[in-house]
């Protein structure tokens, strides 16, 4: 039979029960919607992690420091300082290690003119905006010189740009951190949030040393909180973690058997069982969203089933008139085609308006790609086909003369 | 020589053992020929009606249509037969309700795999040979009973069969219609050489044919002249 003469009877079966079809289509409509709504939202939530895990930087360890035990209550990490900057000096001498940057860290309120904010206030070394993956955008970073000189010069993050200065662009401005006075010299690009939901934008960078004996102050001199540890690859991530440990043992004389006074934390992994678990979520969203396609599928199946008893009489008169059996057959697989078709457009319409509510209103990162809507289209015509399938053989399979006697 | 355009030779149909509806039916239909098949209700006729139009098949004997053994033939061949050989005419008319009247006509036409554009030259050409050509864009319901069955004439001859099975056309009709139905049927076998069987349950009727085959509980009890 001619394509056109199927559309015609298909769409003539549709018309004649306007109120049934539509019932069957909204099956699909929502299976469909269902599916682009949260695949939408999975991947808005993959991206949102993916992007987190960007922006801490790839490959990434963290040293820190052992913990202390005072009168039988140990402390945690970094309660003791065990970490020296000849000992991140060493860790960038293995050989998997591209960058390392210690660190030493503190909150203090920062004061310009009127404005006061307090922040986090970080010493660290040049190497950190290598091994965070970060960039200066307006003015420029501090250098090694900078290092050896412990000069008050100051690195600021977006957000307390926005806090301390508004409008104003702060570079070459002086600012009071502690009541000392820190020269601003370069703006850090925007970072957003972290895999934990912290604001990283809310922070100052200052040179390491600086931080050491004029700001903060310590009775240990060279002493860091903990050392940002960058690998070259991710394939040798775990030869540096175990060449980290035993530099480290060996350089803090930590016999066999002896508990270690510094924890080494691969980042990376926890990063990528973050995105692994909302993986899990997009997939398992996605695939709760296809049960509804399979219900809508059903549907359709048993409306078709329905159909095809009511028209007996008409497949009869069609098969004396000299149909064949795939002209039948034809007619009605077109017939659930066409429904689940035309639910699938409703749904993909009426899915991405509802993923762009729920962000509007949710503020949830939602993002729909054209893959998923063809997946969801896919899916809901081979559901149409599948359901549409055995009422279609079942109506051409039918003997003419008993199609014919049927009332 | 040719062969007979219908032979049927010892042709038995049972749908129960021992139950037969037809037994033993033989005989020849020629090309050309207007046949009448007479019998009570029960009596077997419609069965035979059936095998002739290929719509059901027989549980014995042989059915030959044109020489081409029937019992040979899978549904889409039957299929195939029943479009191009054959045109139905029907008591109940059994037209299409919710297709146009055009629509119901060209249908055939349709399944033999034309055009739009020639299904509906056609479609027009045997409804105005019916004298319907006003009403073509109308909905079967929309007509009285004897203009559906001269629609479902006009569907019966567009695909120019050599054979129209007629059952009991004018059993939904009052006398006159069916009067003016059955001389449609005798335009159609004198002037265009179209063999008929008809088949009916009144005498008056079946008078209009030229050979009359009564069958009485399934076998035929006389084939003669009227």
């Amino acid at each position: 039979m001619i394509i056109g003469a199927l559309l015609g009877e298909g769409w003539a079966a549709m018309r004649a029960n306007r109120l049934r079809t539509s019932l069957t289509m909204l099956g699909m409509v929502f299976g469909v919607g269902a599916v682009i709504m949260m695949l939408a939202i999975g991947q808005g939530a993959q991206l949102m992690v993916n992007e987190s895990i960007a922006s801490m930087g790839s490959n990434l360890f963290i040293v820190l420091s052992g913990s202390t035990t005072a009168g039988g209550l140990r402390q945690g990490s970094g309660t003791v300082p065990t970490l020296t900057l000849d000992d991140a000096q060493a860790i960038s001498e293995l050989p998997e290690i591209a960058s390392v940057a210690p660190t030493f860290s503190n909150t203090a309120q920062l004061i310009y003119a009127a404005s006061n904010w307090s922040t986090l206030v970080s010493g660290t070394t040049p190497a950190f905006l290598d091994v965070r993956e970060w960039t200066v955008i307006s003015g420029e970073a501090f250098g090694d010189s900078d290092v050896r000189s412990a000069t008050r010069v100051l690195l600021m993050g977006q957000t307390v740009v926005r806090n301390l200065f508004g409008d104003e662009n702060p570079v070459g401005k002086m600012v009071r951190v502690k009541n000392s006075p820190f020269l601003v010299i370069g703006i850090l690009a925007p970072k957003g949030q972290s895999l934990d939901g912290r604001d990283q934008d809310d922070t100052v960078f200052i040179p390491i040393t600086t931080a050491q004996r004029q700001l903060f102050g310590t009775q240990f001199p060279g002493m860091v909180r903990f050392i940002m540890v960058k690998a070259k690859s991710a394939e040798v991530m775990d030869r540096a973690e175990q060449g980290i440990n035993e530099l480290l043992r060996t350089r803090h004389r930590i016999h066999e058997g002896q508990e270690d006074d510094f924890t080494v934390r691969n980042l990376t992994a926890v990063a990528q069982a973050a995105a692994g678990t909302t993986k899990a979520m997009a997939t398992m969203l996605g695939a709760i969203a296809s049960v509804s396609l399979l219900i809508g599928g059903i549907g359709i199946m048993n409306i078709m089933l329905v159909s095809v008893t009511e028209r007996t009489r008409e497949i009869g008169i069609r098969m004396a008139i000299g149909a064949r059996q795939r002209d039948i057959l034809l007619q009605f697989l077109f017939e659930a085609v066409m429904i689940s078709l035309a639910g699938s457009l409703i749904g993909v319409v009426l899915g991405i308006a509802s993923a762009y509510f729920f962000s509007r209103f949710n503020g949830a990162l939602v993002v729909v790609t054209l893959s998923s809507v063809l997946l969801a289209f896919g899916v809901a015509v081979a559901v149409g086909v599948f359901f549409g399938f055995y009422p279609a053989r079942k109506a051409a399979n039918l003997k003419p003369i008993e199609a014919l006697r049927f009332q | 020589m040719k062969s007979p355009l219908i032979s049927v030779s010892g042709l038995s149909k049972y749908y129960l053992e021992n139950m037969p509806v037809l037994k033993d039916v033989t005989f020849n239909i020629e090309r050309g020929e207007f046949v009448a098949i007479m019998g009570h209700s029960g009596s077997g006729k419609s069965t035979l009606m059936n095998i002739l139009g290929c719509l059901d098949t027989a549980t014995g004997g042989h059915y030959y249509l044109e020489g081409k053994d029937t019992a040979a033939l899978n549904a889409d061949e039957l299929a195939l037969l029943r479009n191009r050989l054959i045109g139905f005419v029907f008591q109940g008319f059994n037209l299409l309700p919710r297709s146009s009247i055009l629509d119901n006509i060209g249908l055939p036409l349709l399944y033999a795999g034309k055009s739009k554009a020639e299904r509906r030259e056609k479609a027009l050409f045997m409804l105005d040979r019916v004298g319907l050509a006003e009403f073509g864009e109308r909905r079967p319901n929309q007509l009285s009973g004897g203009q559906q069955q001269r629609v479902a004439i006009a569907r019966a001859l567009v695909t120019t069969p050599k054979l129209i099975l007629a059952d009991e056309p004018t059993g939904n009709l009052d006398t006159q219609t069916g009067e003016d139905i059955m001389k449609i049927f005798q335009v159609l076998n004198e002037k265009h050489n179209i063999t008929i069987i008809l088949v009916t349950h009144e005498a008056d009727i079946a008078a209009h044919a030229r050979r009359l085959i009564r069958v009485v509980d399934g076998q035929i009890a006389s084939d003669q002249a009227p």
